[in-house]
């Protein structure tokens, strides 16, 4: 498992789907710790009662099927699948509305979906997932990308606390991937993942629904922020140590 | 999933051992084969696997190997390759003889006669060579080149064909700053005496791999095509040396673009940095839109 990890680490993140499946191969007896480590791009299926798609995980896995946040229906069709309890349907229910609104003033397209379920008395964890398709043929308006995908999955697990408050601990992770591709500059291909933690104690007065979509939001920024700053910035300045950008190359004088 | 467990076959395994080594990123492979000597836990297999990997990935990522007895270093490629484990560096007319798994050179033997080029095709070989070596010195900090003689190395006069291929490779590794990179470029130069012409072909590859406490890589690829006139070899040496500083300083000012698009345009396709709305998402008002939809169905109004 520990050097399944480490290969992990260094493939192509556009290759994880290839690499997670040759691991997989290889590795039968690690199937599920595998599925649970290992953070691949997320797939969606169409609800058959209303044509919304909805994004698949093992938070709404049973068996073979996969619920839909929006019937509630298993798909394939499955009975006696373990269903949220009516409380936590009903945070689902919301969370999943507000959600959309969400993911459309950021994401401007794209799929979303929310999974709840109670963990003990408690405690309860909250799975958001977004998927985007920026490429030219997906949801990307500006046309700028030949390929284009973020995948965005964030694990939210609450415990109450005493006196009106709750410790949250949310675990995001995002992927991407994007190429450009013109004459002048070839294809450009910069893909990754990367993944944070953030907890934080806070009042319940606003609901949970609210203190999440906090949560969510500022580290959603952070990560979009840390790749385009930072990791994109990166590979920025290893292109530049490679070939020093020319006004600094020329002044450079041969060593002999 | 699949739940039959049906065995893999040797060649299966061997297959998947050699996806992960060749695309293990630049001065990676050795982290890389650890990791799949584990997994395989089958020493012969390993090896098989090896062999074959790390022999085409030392080409495709022209890694360069220091000679011994302080002769040089020798690129290596599949334009130099005179067997699996023999690389000719036509600099010192020397022939390297390489591990290839251990990416080490081990020893050097004087090239044969019939590994070099006729003097005719060395003459244009040897100042290219110079003059591209002028222009690595200044451009790349850690660059190596190499120019091979990859068809008609036996031509003898002015109204023969032949091809050179230039080579420029610098990679960067540092793994405590967890950062890895390297630039490769290829230039292909025919040389035709029919039309009196050379016909330039390039490609560049550039990749970078930062992974601290994430996995983000960069990838591209880039060709383009020139010619010039066919000249006396010191003439037609600057002619060269100048299209391909000319191409690779346009590319690297195109890779900058790139990057300066990113944050604004690009990035944007797939998440804005701030909401349509310009302002944080409401969260605090999410109650009301939940309120208004149920005072919606309660009350029957509405759509």
């Amino acid at each position: 498992m520990e050097a399944a990890m480490g290969l992990m680490r260094r493939m192509p993140p556009r290759h994880s789907e290839t690499a997670l499946s040759a691991l997989l191969t290889l590795l039968p007896h690690h199937s599920s710790d595998l599925l649970s480590q290992v953070d691949q791009p997320l797939q969606a299926l169409c609800d058959v009662d209303n044509g919304k798609e909805f994004i698949l995980c093992e938070y709404n896995r049973d068996a073979d099927s996969y619920r839909s946040p929006w019937s509630n229906k298993y798909h394939p069709p499955l009975e006696d699948g373990s269903m949220p309890s009516i409380e936590m349907r009903k945070l689902e229910i919301e969370a999943n509305e507000v959600f959309t609104i969400y993911r459309d003033q950021y994401y401007e397209g794209g799929i979303s979906s929310v999974y709840m379920w109670e963990d003990d008395e408690e405690s309860f964890v909250g799975c958001f997932l977004i998927k985007k398709d920026g490429s030219k043929t997906g949801h990307g308006r500006r046309g700028f990308l030949q390929e284009g995908a973020w995948d965005a999955i964030h694990v939210i697990e609450v415990r109450l606390e005493d006196e009106g408050t709750a410790s949250y601990c949310l675990t995001s992770t995002v992927m991407l991937s994007l190429t450009t591709d013109n004459n002048t500059a070839g294809t450009f291909s910069l893909s990754g993942s990367i993944r944070r933690q953030m907890k934080m104690k806070l009042s319940v007065a606003e609901g949970h629904l609210c203190n999440m979509g906090r949560m969510i939001e500022e580290m959603e920024s952070k990560l979009r922020n840390s790749l385009d700053q930072v990791y994109f910035g990166k590979t920025k300045e290893m292109v530049c140590t490679l070939r020093p950008p020319s006004e600094v190359g020329h002044m450079k004088l041969p060593e002999k | 999933m699949d739940d039959e467990e049906v065995e893999l076959s040797h060649e299966q395994k061997k297959e998947i051992a050699k996806w992960f080594l060749l695309n293990a990123p630049s001065g990676e492979i050795q982290f890389v084969a650890k990791d799949v000597m584990k997994l395989l836990n089958d020493d012969e297999l390993y090896r098989e696997a090896a062999s074959e990997a790390f022999s085409q990935y030392n080409k495709s990522h022209m890694i360069c190997l220091e000679m011994p007895g302080r002769v040089g270093d020798v690129v290596i490629t599949a334009f130099n390759e005179l067997e699996e484990n023999e690389f000719l560096d036509p600099r010192t007319a020397q022939v390297a003889i390489v591990d290839n798994i251990k990416q080490v050179c081990t020893a050097v033997r004087p090239a044969l006669d019939d590994e070099l080029p006729s003097s005719y095709v060395e003459e244009y070989r040897c100042t290219i060579d110079a003059e591209i070596a002028r222009y690595v010195g200044d451009t790349y900090p850690k660059g190596v080149c190499s120019v091979y003689c990859v068809n008609g190395k036996d031509a003898e006069e002015a109204e023969s064909d032949f091809e050179l291929a230039v080579v420029i490779s610098a990679s960067r590794l540092s793994p405590k700053n967890f950062c890895n990179g390297s630039w490769r470029s290829t230039w292909n130069i025919e040389f035709k005496s029919d039309f009196q012409t050379l016909e330039v072909r390039g490609e560049i590859q550039v990749c970078a791999h930062y992974f601290e406490e994430g996995n983000v890589q960069l990838d591209t690829k880039h060709e383009c095509n020139d010619s010039t006139i066919m000249q006396a070899p010191e003439d037609c040496s600057v002619a060269i040396a100048n299209i391909i500083r000319h191409h690779e300083a346009e590319y690297f000012s195109a890779l900058e673009v790139s990057y300066s698009n990113l944050p604004d345009t690009t990035f944007k396709d797939l998440r804005r940095k701030l909401p349509v709305s310009r302002t944080l998402f409401p969260w605090h008002n999410t109650s009301q839109f939940s309120l208004t939809r149920d005072v919606v169905k309660e009350l029957g109004i509405g759509k």
